[in-house]
């Protein structure tokens, strides 16, 4: 049997398991708390793990890998940003906003402020964040169509993507947050074995001696006659050629990994999906040491790759290096199995890959459907008129609304390295989001000016650096090649954009005399002590 | 709004006693020097990653580097960071708001 067979045997087990669990928990989503957030019942435990598995996404396990895989340290640092920003959504929001909000980001806004104008803010930048956080997990899919299911067609790959596309959408309109928090779950637990595996079998190749995995993995894959380089930082961000500009660069990439985590919007969702905000604080702890344990396997993962498999190999499999995990899954599998051995564990980590996007992706498309039916349509449209189940019925058609502009969006799908969009869509969040969520859980005098130029200053800034950046015109790998429209010189927009979001929300607050004291001190007591915080619901 | 309407001044007069001014600054006092000093030390490795190459190439045992072992300190101290809040949560705030919740709830029922 091929690997390719195998692999689609296993996927399809999965997508069967999850299938079931979408319909027994559609049978469950009765309220529109069931629908959002899971009917708030979820054990600390629980929605660690899929927040994750939520985190964990293509872009983790795939793009990190290859990162490391092709630059080595430099992939490092992609890791650590990750990871460090979890003490921000950990000691700063987390709790907070489990404790004065109800399904979205917006409601913890629109609070103290007047809601239709912070809303439709809102509702915009999660709808965006989302969607260019979508983009690069289905050019991680498109990645993998090739490798593991052998499907080389244009054609092929197409359908692929679009069975992937239907798939994610059968979860997210009829499973809720329910149904795809228990995707999530199953698959980090799957994900975490399958990486700990190939971990193991790498490490006992060498010895357990994690120095010779290095010194192999800079001799195969470092630049020639300098193959020391390939341990220190200074192969991909800030190399000597880029000049200070690349060494920025390197410091607005930093910037955008730790500030962004905690505006992303399917992530801030996972806090109303436990019943206490202490069990939102459990869950970030579990989440940090799922997602920290899961870093240290892809180091292995990544330098493993550039030792066994060697670079050129990685770089025909898929020029941005996304390919390397699985390449590694196979070489090591067939040097300690055979070639069956090989197979199998190809199979077995191509089946978690697409598990991963599937997941991720609906994750991301709950989120935005949940903003666009309860901040913009029950709220802004229909002005709070509308009743739990119009907006239910409206989170389901959403649902399927983005899941299609998915679908078209990632035909474009590029060859891209795929942790470096969701940077991307780390420097958007972090620059739109963050600043409007710090100010109103913690500045007395925001207001709603300030929120609204808080998030659409962040959010524009963002978006127009990113248009007039070497990604999209200019630079070796944009998407227009044939056009050069660029100045601004930085891949990352973040150290610029974060700091004009803080700003925006600044200046804005301060020049409106808007202030409402009664409920600012309202949304002080009831983040800090849980008063009135939304009840998880009892079937 | 579809959330429970309270009497907000019941909210003002919590805010401004003495126990919740107390608990805001608990709170406050360890979160905020704490997300100031860990961005710091981040910051200060992406800067180190940037500027002092050379440095971060400093060879330890074998080929493991400066740079490796900085990174993985940063693993530590997140791990660290984590585990200190929850336990500062659970010693000196969570027994405090317990208490302030329980004060609201009786007296906006």
């Amino acid at each position: 049997m091929s690997s390719t067979t195998l692999g689609m045997i296993l996927f399809l087990t999965f997508v069967a398991a999850t299938l079931g669990i979408t319909v027994w928990a559609s049978r469950q989503t009765k309220t529109a708390a069931d629908y959002y957030a899971g009917g708030r019942s979820f054990s600390g435990a629980q929605n660690g793990l899929a927040i994750g598995g939520d985190y964990m996404s293509a872009a983790s396990f795939l793009g990190i890998a290859g990162i490391i895989a092709l630059s080595g340290y430099d992939g490092f640092l992609y890791s650590i940003g990750f990871l460090v920003a979890w003490l921000v959504a950990l000691l700063l929001v987390a709790e907070l906003m489990r404790n004065s909000g109800k399904f979205t980001m917006a409601d913890v806004l629109a609070f103290r402020m007047s809601p239709r104008p912070v809303r439709t803010a809102a509702g915009v930048s999660t709808i965006v964040v989302s969607i260019f956080y979508l983009l690069a997990q289905m050019v991680g899919a498109g990645a993998l169509v090739g490798l593991l299911l052998g499907i080389e067609s244009e054609a092929g790959k197409l359908w692929t993507i679009i069975g992937v596309g239907a798939l994610m959408i059968v979860y997210v309109v009829f499973g809720g947050m329910k149904g795809t928090t228990w995707v999530q779950i199953v698959k980090a637990v799957l994900l975490m074995t399958g990486a700990a595996l190939v971990t193991l079998l790498v490490l006992g190749k060498f010895g357990f001696n994690l120095s010779a995995l290095l010194s192999q993995a800079a001799t195969t894959s470092g630049p020639s006659g300098n193959s020391g380089s390939f341990l220190v930082p200074g192969l991909k961000y800030g190399t000597e050629a880029q000049g200070l500009a690349g060494k920025i660069d390197l410091i607005s990439l930093g910037l955008a990994l730790v500030l962004g985590t905690a505006g992303l919007p399917h992530i801030l969702i996972r806090f109303y999906t436990v019943p206490t905000a202490k069990d939102a604080r459990k869950s970030v702890l579990w989440g940090i040491g799922i997602i920290g344990a899961f870093y240290l396997l892809t180091l292995v993962l990544g330098f493993g790759a550039a030792a066994l498999v060697g670079r050129e190999e990685i770089v025909a499999g898929d020029p941005g290096g996304n390919t390397a995990a699985p390449l590694l899954a196979l070489r090591i599998g067939e040097e300690i199995f055979g070639p069956v051995g090989g197979t199998i564990l190809l199979a077995f980590i191509g089946a978690v890959a697409f598990a991963t996007i599937l997941a991720v992706v609906a994750g991301l498309t709950l989120a935005s459907s949940s903003s666009f039916a309860h901040d913009l349509y029950a709220h802004v449209f229909r002005r709070g008129q509308a009743s739990e189940r119009q907006e239910v019925v409206v989170a389901r058609i959403s649902a399927l609304v983005i899941g299609a502009i998915a679908i078209g969006l990632s035909i474009l799908a590029q060859s891209q390295n795929v942790a470096f969009l969701v940077a991307l869509a780390f420097a958007v969040a972090a620059s739109g989001n963050l600043p409007a969520i710090l100010y109103s859980l913690f500045w007395k005098r925001f207001n709603t000016t300030g929120a609204v130029s808080a998030i659409y200053g962040g959010l524009l800034s963002a978006l127009v650096l990113v248009i007039f950046s070497p990604v999209v015109s200019g630079g070796p790998a944009a998407l227009f090649k044939d056009s050069d429209f660029s100045w601004f010189p930085l891949s990352n927009p973040g150290i610029i954009s974060i700091p004009l979001g803080f700003l925006c929300g600044w200046l804005g607050t301060i020049m409106s005399k808007e202030y409402n004291a009664a409920k600012y001190a309202e949304i002080e007591v009831r983040s800090l002590t849980g008063v009135g915080s939304e009840k998880a619901v009892k079937h | 709004m579809s959330t429970q309407e309270h009497d907000a001044s019941v909210y003002e007069q919590v805010q401004g006693s003495a126990e919740f001014q107390d608990l805001k600054r608990r709170f406050r006092r360890w979160t905020f020097p704490m997300t100031v000093a860990f961005l710091a030390w981040y910051l200060l490795y992406v800067v180190l990653s940037g500027w002092a190459r050379d440095f971060m190439g400093i060879k330890l045992w074998g080929d493991i580097n400066v740079g490796l072992v900085l990174g993985l300190l940063q693993f530590v101290s997140t791990f660290l960071i984590a585990w200190a809040y929850s336990r500062h949560a659970e010693k000196s705030l969570d027994p405090i708001a317990d208490k302030l919740r329980h004060e609201v709830e009786e007296k906006t029922k």
